[in-house]
């Protein structure tokens, strides 16, 4: 990385537009607190400004500005048994703009990390953001990854993650991707995991879409390690006009490998639409893959059950519903 | 409190219950005692009102109130729940938060939930966070359903087969269960087919071929029940001689 990435308290000039990225922050979910706590790691990126980029012992968080987003470096040193979460917050606050985010992280052999991250669109008509994240997880290493985004009711965002993970032996990855607050807009989620033996990896997404928002989720995992365990998760509820597509993959390459896909997808209102493929690869004899998927409303006995205990039929689907993308 | 007159269900054109008459008095524990097929598990959602089992005839007064075309939840806001035999499984909703859910419309609270899950053999400490999905055992699920119904205090629980899939050490619980019912003021229409739980209801009918046949004490309607009803080949077929309403 070039020698203009800095450590930053907060970049100068920047206090006005870090208050409202924070409460945008809290909005969806976070501890706004946090993010200017000198205990915890943090990136605070607005736009393709980098307000924050904060390390402590162990955990380097390096961010660098670039014309259209930020360039991130997060390296957690082996061994390194990280206290509390890295707090991540990527923001755009005008109602139109890019933001392009290439993250790399380097998780250390035998380390062990959790990263919180929130993206805020709050005022959101045309805003297009683009992440797109290299990790590596050394051997034995785990890492937790747990995303929330929070929109605005306009649902003008494209959101296009993507992520290429690469876990050594023994290493461990578990994604929580979140879009459940305000309307989606465009989304196109592809990750792309690949196992080396004994690695572990979860990847799991949970989205509500509305009005007239696209949702496609591909999850995919090479299971290419003897004894690599994979689960491909998806959880989408899709209301109004809401078209939504989930590929979940999995690729048995090595022996005693296993992979599950499992996917729920939710319809409420007759001009909804969703579709799930899954797919499934075995390469090797010993590996064994699954798969489930169910869509349709929401399950006539749940729903009952509830109304049975004195709750109304839209009572009733929102406490399934809210369960299902918790 | 509850009346059923001539209730009948066609489904598929076949008539599941037909001619069928119960009563079921205040705070009385009254047990279904019927073989398998024999249409108790339709009668009670028939008597919650699920979508599908709509009566074709007759009639269900609660509290001298016709319900018979009211929907699930003002059925239940009157004080009318089911615990299913299979209960629903929720992805997301801990089991203290189903509790929770399942006292808001309670008109009194004599348990906390925590205390209807420890009287369900549940330990709170154990069990108040677990997610009320396909991690709990078929017996657990049916447990925690009991607290929830519990927890809501209704006036009128219909228990469909609670003591399914229950072990034996267990059923003493179940029972004890039912009667804390009873003794909190709530009437239990008791879906089985093991005598031995249907023994414990102040009142027993049998019931055959979807309608009730006998209705009466519960040693005597057992008597019937083995005589008459575990191997006979008269499934959907009722003994019409035999019908005797209370």
């Amino acid at each position: 990385m070039p020698d203009a990435i800095a450590e930053l308290k907060i970049l100068p000039g920047s206090s006005a537009e870090f208050a409202i990225l924070s409460n945008s922050y809290a909005s969806s979910g976070g501890d706004a607190a946090v993010l200017l706590d000198d205990r915890a790691a943090s990136l605070v990126v607005s736009h393709h400004r980098v307000l924050r980029a904060h390390s402590i012992p162990g955990v380097r968080i390096e961010g660098e500005e670039t014309s259209t987003g930020a360039r991130a470096r997060i390296t957690v040193e082996p061994g390194t048994q990280a206290p509390g979460p890295v707090h991540l917050c990527f923001g755009v606050l005008p109602k139109e703009g890019l933001q392009e985010i290439q993250a790399e992280f380097f998780i250390g052999e035998g380390a062990r990390v959790s990263f919180l991250a929130h993206c805020s669109f709050p005022n959101a008509v045309r805003v297009k953001h683009v992440m797109d994240a290299r990790i590596h997880v050394a051997k034995g290493a785990a890492m937790e990854y747990a995303e929330t985004h929070y929109h605005g009711p306009a649902g003008g965002v494209e959101v296009l993650p993507t992520a290429h993970i690469e876990l050594e032996e023994g290493a461990s990855y578990k994604s929580l991707f979140k879009l459940v607050q305000g309307a989606v807009g465009v989304l196109r989620l592809d990750y792309q995991a690949h196992l080396q033996k004994d690695a572990v990896c979860e990847l799991d997404a949970r989205i509500y879409g509305k009005s007239d928002d696209r949702i496609t989720i591909n999850e995919s995992l090479y299971l290419d390690g003897e004894n690599s365990r994979g689960l491909a998760k998806s959880r989408v509820v899709a209301a109004d006009r809401c078209v939504s597509e989930v590929i979940g993959e999995a690729v048995g390459n090595a022996p005693h490998a296993r992979g599950h896909v499992d996917c729920v997808e939710i319809l409420k209102g007759p001009l909804a639409r969703a579709v799930a493929i899954p797919k499934l690869t075995v390469v090797d004899e010993r590996a064994k893959l699954t798969h489930e998927a169910a869509i349709g409303s929401v399950d006539k006995k749940q729903v009952e059950t509830l109304m049975a205990r004195g709750m109304s039929e839209d009572e009733a689907v929102d406490v399934v519903v809210k369960g299902l993308l918790r | 409190m509850l009346e059923v007159t001539d209730l009948q269900l066609i489904l598929g054109g076949k008539p599941v219950l037909h001619d069928l008459n119960l009563r079921v008095h205040e705070a009385e524990i009254h047990s279904i005692l019927g073989a398998n097929g024999t249409g108790k598990s339709t009668l009670a959602a028939v008597l919650m009102g699920l979508s599908g089992y709509q009566p074709t005839g007759g009639r269900i007064v609660f509290d001298g109130e016709d319900i018979t075309r009211l929907p699930i939840s003002e059925r239940a806001r009157r004080g009318i729940t089911l615990a299913w035999q299979e209960p629903a499984r929720f992805e997301g909703l801990t089991v203290g938060e189903y509790l929770r859910l399942s006292q808001r419309n309670a008109k009194s609270q004599p348990l906390s939930p925590e205390e209807c899950l420890a009287k369900v053999g549940l330990s709170p400490e154990k069990y108040w966070k677990r997610a009320v999905d396909a991690t709990l055992s078929g017996g657990e699920r049916r447990r925690v359903e009991l607290a929830s119904v519990l927890a809501m205090q209704p006036r009128l629980v219909i228990l469909d087969e609670p003591d399914s899939g229950i072990d034996a050490l267990s059923i003493g619980n179940i029972v004890d269960v039912i009667r804390t019912f009873a003794r909190n003021g709530s009437a239990v229409l008791l879906i089985t087919h093991h005598e031995e739980v249907a023994a414990i209801a102040d009142r027993s009918s049998s019931l055959c071929g979807g309608t009730i046949l006998k209705t009466g004490d519960p040693a005597a309607i057992a008597r019937f029940f083995r005589n008459h009803c575990q191997e006979c080949q008269h499934v959907n077929v009722p003994i019409r001689e035999e019908v005797h309403y209370a």
